[in-house]
């Protein structure tokens, strides 16, 4: 799956394009909770969230994580975009709720973390 | 080679600011990717708790061809109690700090697993060393 897919299948809009776009994305976690998302050790994984600050994208970077889904309609700042852009993050955004999200993208065969 | 990055307490919209920094620098050296991930997700833990805890701190970063050390020296409150705060679940995070996503007694125990060494060493009301060295063969 790739971040064009996500958008397709969460009906998301994409806020901020990151360098790796097109990447693979085969798993997915779900939290707020960015201390959550730093115990993680997996690649080619998005991220969902209704966080949305600039933390969220400081774990992205940090995590090696090339896309961050925002739900909820979780507003994406000037700020977070820039920062986004700067370590080629792509930043989508769905108005469904995570749980709708994450039942979407598991049926389309994404895989969680453990 | 020998870096220096100063962290500003309290301030979340620049923290990760210097974990950032380090991270870009290891990859311009080449290093193992999946290393660099484990060093600054350690980096970027311990960060977040100078900017959550103390009023101000210093990343120091020595690495060569063996080890990278880095060394996270803050003024602040202290732990005054380091085996308990290396527990799981343990926090004195504040609500604000936690709005931001942290403070779920995670960061400690999350440093030490991505670091081949790690030292913490506290005094109440001064201040709080964190060490961490990771070996890079």
């Amino acid at each position: 799956m790739t971040a064009e897919d996500v958008i397709k299948l969460t009906e998301a809009v994409q806020v901020c394009t990151g360098n790796q776009s097109h990447n693979e994305i085969k798993y997915a976690v779900a939290a707020d909770l960015m201390s959550d998302i730093l115990t993680v050790n997996t690649d080619e994984l998005l991220l969902i969230t209704g966080m949305a600050n600039l933390q969220v994208i400081r774990t992205a970077e940090m995590s090696d994580i090339s896309t961050v889904l925002f739900v909820r309609g979780k507003n994406i700042t000037e700020e977070m975009c820039e920062l986004a852009k700067e370590n080629g993050i792509t930043l989508l955004q769905s108005k469904m709720s995570m749980f709708n999200v994450c039942g979407i993208l598991y049926k389309a065969g994404l895989k969680p973390v453990f | 080679m020998e870096f220096n990055y100063e962290i500003e307490g309290g301030n979340f919209s620049h923290a990760g600011t210097a974990s950032s920094e380090v991270k870009k620098l290891l990859k311009q050296l080449n290093v193992n990717p999946a290393l660099i991930k484990r060093i600054v997700v350690a980096l970027y833990e311990a960060e977040v708790n100078v900017v959550a805890h103390a009023y101000e701190g210093v990343m120091n970063v020595v690495f060569d061809n063996n080890a990278i050390v880095v060394k996270i020296a803050d003024k602040g409150p202290g732990i005054p109690d380091i085996n308990l705060a290396m527990q799981e679940g343990f926090s004195t995070a504040s609500p604000a700090v936690r709005e931001m996503g942290f403070g779920a007694g995670m960061g400690l125990p999350n440093i030490k697993k991505n670091c081949d060494e790690l030292k913490i060493e506290s005094e109440v009301n001064k201040g709080t060393t964190v060490t961490m060295i990771t070996h890079l063969n």
